[in-house]
């Protein structure tokens, strides 16, 4: 057996990390820089949980949702130093995961759902009005006292090389192996002596933990917004689309997903979002219809090994 | 108080009675989810305003063209999608991810067309004043979408079970490949349940301006969120079941709006996950839990 070297999987994140710390002297919009290496950072956080353990959260963008709140609740009423406050909108999204634990003992569908209606739920509560005093309810919160673009645009690649070392860990380690035959078949996996609800409870709280940093990062960035940025449906839908197009499991699949099809949206959708919304709807119809394992599926089934 | 909200409760939950009916259906027969349902449900909204702005046609007599039109939609769009999706290995997620897509089409589309203005319609076409039943007041549109959730209810029991057809359709939903090696043309039923779903979805639709007041083009997806928790409080494949997980989740957010008005928007999400939690076998009656 040919021996499997490290080197492809720690130089294409590197690359891409590299090319977005230039980015932003090379060209002005940074905002747009930044939400690329948001979604990338996010696609990798799906790809953890739904690459390696099959559960496909809907309602993902909770985790993100509950990172930028925690974030900004830190600042408000701790007024915390931003890194600080960056950890607690990661724990704010470790503690949400911890509380839906449960909803792992659903199977596929019923799981998306569930996850969903609980984003909501979430959403629902940071977003009434009764808590006002708390979270600002409807009306946003403003975080100008701690903005700082550069940094926390460096911030946010810290977060997403961190991602992407999580990914790279699992597809090399003998836990994430654990973790595919867990997905491919938990009966099996359990005989053979491989712990399913470790497995599934870790794989579930490090992908929560991508999201709530990358939420944390979003909501010190941009240091104005309201509960429907940060629950925005949207955020889980372009997630889920970026990683089924490119491929679950690989590193390059979520990559390519956001560089193809959020540079494309960046090119032509901002004017009429619907026509980009059509799209990505069309693309999901097609893409399970006919190639449910994504772009890279067309390289791994011809034996080729992609990063 | 508390009686009125019961009341109120019932008859608001016949209502999503409704808008769920279809979409148990579905996963009864086929074991696929259809997540674009609330997008039909807003369809037939837009349907209904459409008939009475441009033609003063009535709800009644809309729900009857919508109910025709969806038919004739919904057993095409099925050929064209389900049966390639059932040939994957775990369909069921899948489907779930595909209609999702489809749900997006709808909506983009949707807006493209139809723009997102609030659209309503007055409540007094379909009658004037409130009914006063055991001291609550109930506008006679909630009475009459009630009334037409009967209906539909009563029909699709009928077509259950007094009917060879449904009795081919109940065969599929105990088991597809018995059916299937019985000789039953296990396509054409679920083609047809298929189509006799988006009709149940395009009718709720028709007296969605009416239930929640006004509608848009992105309701479909809070609808879906509240369709499911109705057939998952009920039972599966039982329209009886739905009318329980109807009236339930009613009853709840009456008693939410009337106690605890400023979190009832919160219900459907928690009653989903609680049911799924606490009880999910035993209301859906198959397995829905691993690990």
């Amino acid at each position: 057996m040919r021996k499997r070297t490290l080197l492809p999987d720690l130089a294409l994140p590197a690359l891409v990390l590299i090319a977005f710390a230039i980015g932003p002297y090379v060209y002005s919009n940074e905002l747009m820089l930044f939400n690329f290496v948001m979604f990338l950072a996010l696609a990798q956080g799906l790809n953890i949980v739904y690459g390696f353990t099959g559960y496909l959260p809907f309602g993902y963008v909770g985790f993100y949702g509950a990172g930028a709140y925690g974030f900004a609740l830190a600042v408000m009423h701790l007024h915390a130093p931003p890194l600080v406050a960056l950890a607690a909108g990661g724990a704010a999204a470790l503690v949400l995961a911890v509380v839906l634990l449960p909803l792992l003992r659903l199977s596929g569908a019923y799981f998306a759902i569930a996850s969903l209606a609980a984003a909501q739920a979430v959403y629902e509560v940071v977003s009434n009005p009764a808590l006002e005093n708390v979270t600002k309810g409807p009306y946003g919160v403003s975080l100008s006292a701690v903005f700082a673009p550069r940094f926390s645009y460096d911030v946010g690649l810290g977060v997403l090389a961190f991602a992407f070392l999580l990914v790279v860990w699992l597809r090399n380690s003998r836990f994430g192996l654990a973790l595919q035959a867990i997905r491919d078949d938990p009966v099996s996996a359990g005989m053979a002596g491989v712990s399913v609800v470790r497995g599934r409870t870790i794989a579930w709280l490090l992908s929560a933990l991508v999201a709530g940093l990358v939420g944390a990062t979003f909501a010190w960035h941009i240091s104005v917004f309201y509960p429907d940025t940060a629950f925005d449906l949207g955020v889980s839908i372009f997630a889920t689309v970026f990683v089924l197009f490119g491929g679950a499991t690989t590193l390059t699949g979520p990559l390519l997903g956001v560089l193809i099809l959020y540079g494309v949206y960046n090119a032509i959708g901002i004017t009429v979002p619907q026509y980009f919304q059509f799209i990505y709807g069309a693309l999901i119809v097609g893409l399970v219809l006919f190639l449910p394992n994504g772009l890279v599926s067309l390289l791994t089934t011809r034996g080729i090994r992609v990063p | 108080m508390l009686i009125g909200a019961i009341v109120a409760g019932v008859v608001f939950g016949l209502y999503f009675t409704l808008v769920g009916l279809g979409l148990n259906l579905v996963f009864g027969v086929m074991r696929i989810v259809n997540l674009a349902h609330g997008d039909f449900v807003m369809l037939g909204g837009y349907a209904a305003w459409w008939l009475l702005s441009a033609f003063g046609i009535h709800p009644l007599v809309a729900a009857v063209i919508v109910l025709v039109v969806f038919v004739a939609l919904g057993m095409p769009l099925y050929y064209l999608i389900v049966p390639q999706l059932q040939r994957a290995r775990d369909s069921e997620m899948l489907s779930l991810i595909l209609f999702f897509g489809l749900s997006q089409m709808i909506e983009a589309v949707a807006t493209i067309f139809l723009g997102t203005t609030e659209r309503s319609l007055p409540g007094r076409v379909l009658g004037i004043g409130p009914i006063i039943v055991l001291g609550a007041r109930l506008p006679k549109p909630w009475v009459f979408s009630a009334a037409v959730s009967a209906v539909a209810v009563a029909a699709v029991y009928v077509y259950l079970y007094r009917t060879r057809l449904g009795t081919l359709t109940r065969a599929v939903m105990v088991s597809r490949d018995e059916a299937l090696a019985t000789g039953i043309d296990v396509h054409r039923v679920s083609a047809i349940a298929f189509g006799i779903s988006l009709a149940l979805a395009g009718i709720a639709g028709v007296f969605a301006p009416f239930m929640l007041g006004s509608i848009t083009p992105d309701i479909g997806v809070g609808l879906n969120i509240t369709a499911f928790a109705v057939i998952v409080v009920g039972t599966l494949g039982n329209p009886l079941g739905t009318v329980v997980g109807g009236i339930v989740y009613g009853v709840s957010l009456m008693l939410m709006q009337t106690y605890f008005s400023s979190w009832a928007n919160l219900l459907p999400n928690l009653l989903l996950i609680a049911v799924l939690l606490v009880r999910p076998e035993g209301l859906f009656g198959r397995q829905v839990r691993r690990a």
